[in-house]
């Protein structure tokens, strides 16, 4: 650079920090002037807006969608309900409020002023809910005293109602304020404080669907709080509907068929995985908690020993007892241990090591093959496929059924089950798989656990010859305009890859339990179509001296998986009864009436089928005769 | 190494100014703040915490030389792209924005650093390859892409905000280096489409909402056109005097959002009036005025870059942030610097002004 540069430049950037500070001045300025406009021309009309109080953003809470069977028929709806809510600010007297609300709603004065101190964090201008579901008179009671108590807030929100009484309570779940820790999490963003949000079920799992989009209004309001004029509103957009897989009235008859006992019921279609009936025994009323629980109500559930808050079907991991036999039948069968004429002699039990493994049927069922080892539930028979597969094989086998991990059904909490391996056991416990525990195992006893979700899946799997569906319970999600959102096509979680040879004869076992005498599962016959099926009875407790009932607690779980029709399967069927005894006797009869609903919607049977009599008097029908015992000789781990 | 003539060359002045400012800011911000739950430490002390960790970096900053960060300016740079970088990366895998680098004791900003770095590798930029006659087009080629890189990554984060602040900075250093009027013609010519373009391909959805609710307050009701009416409530409504300190009805029953950060200035207006915010706005155009001064009286370009470019950073900030407050701008999220509660901001701020202490005590050196 020249020395003349030099100084051009100098001068020139000179000439421009002046400019610059012009014009850093002249904005300075204009900001000023804006305030001067605000402050001191506009200071009248903002004084006013301020004091005489004026605007509020009261949250309009947008509509749930709602829930339909996969028919249309509407499961879980909206109505309205009436909430007493206060503004603290305007609030004169705040123990006269208390005690006057107290009054009217007949509450206890105590729990209003605690909910309002947990609400008081927030702006004192924001209303705190004190009381939800308030009847319509209370309501009158309320308007006509509204005077009398200022800072008094009344508002309608739309709350879950259930049509069908206590149907499905499990599968849809149960509603629920936020927390004070959800209201700010990222999972509930854009919900407002005081929202009530799915806190299981179908309710929690489609919450971003369901919940919709809260709207608001800009309110002004007078001195004592009163509404004057909605400002600026934006509506509340209503949730998306959820159009389920379930049928409505197999989902009754099956809850019906369950009764009083406790326990759980899968129905699927072996050809999607849709999940046809969702049953958990017993259910709890849903309505209880989108408005208020009393803690009585609370209580009976808590101690009511068939655990009513239980999601069985989801979360109860049962010994699927007999029913894995299947599987031990498949593997030995794959691995070419046994043909379909494959004898071996039963003498009552079956002696490993030092230790004899007792069939139930303790006279023994002398020489059987495979399809009669099924009918009977022969447990001899299958210790020694168990014997010669060794618990690794057995466990290859299961998992490629669905067992072992959760299916995916798209409900939160699903449990995995367990499916037991040496590795497993080496991690869990540190010790060696003893060859002895192999055999338990091999008839669905020991350390395996199944859902009833998974043992409809296998049972669906074995059906279908091999592909393990991944069950589901959205068919379709539906805007509020009635317009498809998005459609739910089959999913396939795995294929089991096995001969149709070793299906074909499993199935012609599995025919047999249901149709032939001596099978175990003649109660789930029924006339029309052909029905296969597989009883089982998974110890609780093991009770040294023999079967002796001790009480509900200690009672065997009965189990009965099924599929219909035999030549071309369309529906799959678990059925666990918790201290049900028998499969044969308490489980089979359940899956037989669901089937029969199933194939009566279908036109197959005929609707008022009188049911046949002398089925009873049948020979093979010691169907509920005791079977699946299992050996004396260790303890078995308790269910659940 | 510490010459005694840097001792006596300090600026005592504009040190004091910048905690007049900021003691203001802390006064205000126990006021903002008295309505909320306690908290273990209230925001007010917090904030003197900040201004005392921001005291002592920018006595760190002023230690060393400015000349040494033309020199390492460039490595400054990648380093500071590198972590937008990974903050975009891990920001990926969890949802929404993320700005913030967490390492274990402290979490910071790295879009926060580069307002920094950008003005220093401008300065050295434009301090080796002067424009005498004024910046071409093709003079500006390398300005734009330094300049494009990190504020595209700052979009996507998505920071409108700071990205906007970054960018005004930049434009303001470039005019200040001078731009050939063609040059600013067609720039002016070119930009009307790219906004066009970058309206509907870039900017995200909830952006493209807050500039239209800017523009029409009452789309958007319950959120910045709520909040932009309730401002304009609670300055308007202070007058000439304000309603006092710990007075100010919008303030204390919180009808202000983000009161003791972005909104700070409007619990001040309410409170203190007229009256205080002209005494506010005089120290910050005192404060801006001064830069500039520092600027004009540095005997070296990059010197004078330099504080031209934190000037810039401060004045964009006041500007948006007060205009913001009084309904001229939208709603973007820009803090007060020195005033607003916030330690990210008052470290950038304090390592700005300590550069404009450095140059103004390196005046002499040349």
């Amino acid at each position: 650079m020249t020395e003349q540069t030099i100084v051009r430049e100098v001068r020139d950037s000179s000439k421009r920090i002046f400019g610059l500070m012009i014009a850093v001045s002249a904005i300075v300025f204009v900001l000023l002037m804006r305030l001067w406009y605000l402050q001191i021309v506009k200071v009248e009309d903002f004084r006013n807006m301020s004091e005489s109080n004026r605007l509020r953003l009261v949250p309009v809470a947008a509509s749930r969608g709602t829930i339909l069977d996969r028919n249309g028929i509407v499961l879980v709806d909206n109505s309205p309900s009436y909430s007493v809510a206060v503004i603290p600010q305007e609030v004169a007297d705040r123990d006269a409020l208390i005690n006057g609300l107290a009054m009217l709603l007949q509450a206890d004065p105590g729990e209003l002023a605690e909910k309002w101190e947990k609400g008081s964090k927030r702006s004192k201008y924001q209303p705190i809910i004190l009381a939800s579901g308030i009847s319509r008179d209370q309501l009158e009671i309320l308007e006509e005293n509204r005077l009398s108590l200022p800072g008094l807030d009344l508002q309608m929100h739309p709350i879950r109602e259930y049509p069908h009484g206590l149907l499905a309570s499990h599968l849809f779940g149960h509603l629920g304020e936020m927390t004070e820790q959800e209201i700010g999490s990222a999972r509930f963003k854009g919900y407002n404080s005081g929202d009530y949000v799915g806190k299981s079920g179908i309710e929690r799992s489609w919450e971003k669907e369901l919940h919709g989009v809260d709207g608001g209004r800009q309110i002004e309001v007078d001195a004592m709080g009163r509404f004057l004029r909605t400002v600026n509103e934006s509506s509340p957009t209503t949730g998306n509907s959820l159009m389920l897989t379930i049928d409505l009235e197999l989902q009754k008859q099956a809850e019906a068929a369950l009764g009083k006992q406790a326990g759980a019921a899968v129905a699927l279609d072996v050809t999607t995985g849709e999940v046809l009936a969702f049953v958990s025994n017993p259910g709890f009323d849903p309505a209880l908690f989108a408005g208020k629980l009393s803690s009585s109500q609370w209580n009976e559930y808590l101690k009511d020993i068939r655990h009513p808050l239980e999601n069985k079907a989801l979360k109860g991991q049962y010994p699927p007892g007999s029913t894995f036999k299947i599987i031990t039948a498949l593997a030995a069968l794959e691995e070419g241990l046994i043909t379909e004429n494959t004898t071996i002699h039963c003498s009552g039990s079956y002696k490993y090591g030092n230790r004899a493994f007792g069939c139930w049927n303790r006279r023994g069922h002398g020489a059987v093959n495979l399809k009669r080892a099924l009918r009977e539930s022969c447990d001899v028979y299958f210790y020694k496929l168990g014997e010669q597969l060794g618990v690794d094989r057995i466990a290859a086998y299961a998992r490629k059924f669905g067992a072992g991990s959760p299916l995916g059904i798209g409900l939160d909490n699903e449990k995995s089950g367990l499916v037991p391996t040496s590795a497993w056991k080496e991690k869990r416990f540190g010790t060696k798989w003893l060859k002895g525990e192999t055999l338990p195992v091999a008839i669905g006893q020991g350390y395996v656990l199944m859902t009833p979700i998974q043992l409809a899946a296998m049972t669906a799997a074995v059906a279908n010859e091999g592909t393990v569906y991944r069950p589901h319970l959205v068919k379709r999600v539906i805007s509020p305009e009635g317009r498809i959102l998005r459609e739910f096509a089959p999913e396939i979680v795995s294929r089991a890859g096995l001969h149709s040879e070793s299906y074909r004869l499993v199935k012609k076992g599995l025919l047999a339990v249901v149709n032939e005498p001596g099978g175990t599962g003649g109660m789930a016959r029924l006339y029309e179509v052909k029905v296969a099926g597989k009883t089982g009875t998974s110890q609780v407790v093991k009770l040294r001296n023999g079967r002796n009932v001790a009480g509900y607690q200690y009672r065997d779980h009965a189990l009965f998986v099924a599929f219909a029709p035999f030549e071309k399967p369309e529906i799959a069927v678990a059925v666990v009864v918790e201290h049900g005894a028998h499969g044969g006797s308490a489980a089979a009869p359940i899956a037989g009436r669901i089937l029969r609903t199933y194939f009566q919607g279908k036109g197959v049977i005929r609707k008022p089928v009188p049911r046949k009599t002398d089925s009873a008097a049948e020979p093979d029908d010691e169907a509920a005769g005791t079977e699946s015992e299992t050996p004396d000789v260790e303890e078995q781990q308790t269910n659940d | 190494m510490i010459d005694r003539r840097l001792f006596t060359n300090f600026d005592w002045a504009l040190l004091a100014l910048v905690l007049l400012i900021a003691g203001i800011g802390v006064v205000n911000i126990s006021s903002a703040t008295a309505s909320y739950t306690m908290v273990e430490t209230p925001y007010a002390l917090r904030q003197v915490y900040w201004i005392l960790i921001g005291l002592f970096i920018m006595l760190m900053v002023c230690s060393i030389d400015y000349h040494l960060f033309g020199d390492v300016s460039y490595w400054f740079y990648g380093f500071a792209v590198f972590l937008l970088l990974v903050v975009l990366l891990i920001g990926k895998s969890s949802m929404g924005a993320t700005r913030w680098i967490h390492l274990g004791f402290i979490s910071f900003q790295p879009s926060e650093l580069m307002k920094i770095v950008i003005i220093m590798v401008y300065a050295r930029y434009f301090s080796t390859f002067p424009a005498a006659d004024g910046l071409t087009l093709k003079g500006l080629l390398y300005p734009f892409l330094l300049l494009s890189v990190p504020a595209v990554l700052i979009m996507k984060q998505p920071d409108l905000g700071t990205a906007i602040l970054v960018v005004l900075i930049a434009f303001s250093m470039i005019l200040y280096v001078g731009v050939r009027l063609k040059t600013l013609l067609a720039l002016v010519l070119a930009a009307v489409p790219t906004v066009f373009m970058g309206w509907h391909f870039y900017l995200r959805e909830y952006q493209k909402e807050r500039i239209l609710n800017f523009l029409s307050p009452e789309r958007d009701p319950l959120g910045s056109g709520y909040h932009i009416i309730q401002s304009k409530i609670a300055v308007g409504s202070g007058g000439l005097v304000g309603k006092g300190f710990l007075q100010g009805t919008q303030t204390q029953l919180r009808f202000l959002p983000e009161q003791h950060t972005d909104f700070a200035f409007s619990v001040f207006s309410e409170e203190w009036g007229f009256a205080g915010c002209l005494v506010i706005l005089s120290l910050y155009l005192a404060l801006v005025l001064w830069g500039l001064f520092i600027a004009r009286r540095c005997n070296d370009t990059f010197g004078g870059l330099m504080a031209v470019g934190v000037t810039a950073m401060l004045f964009w900030h006041i500007t948006i942030n007060v205009g913001m407050v009084i309904g001229i701008f939208p709603v973007v999220g820009v803090p007060l610097p020195l005033f607003s509660y916030g330690g990210t901001s008052m470290i950038t701020s304090m390592i700005g002004l300590a550069i404009l202490l450095n140059v103004r005590m390196r005046r002499f050196m040349f």
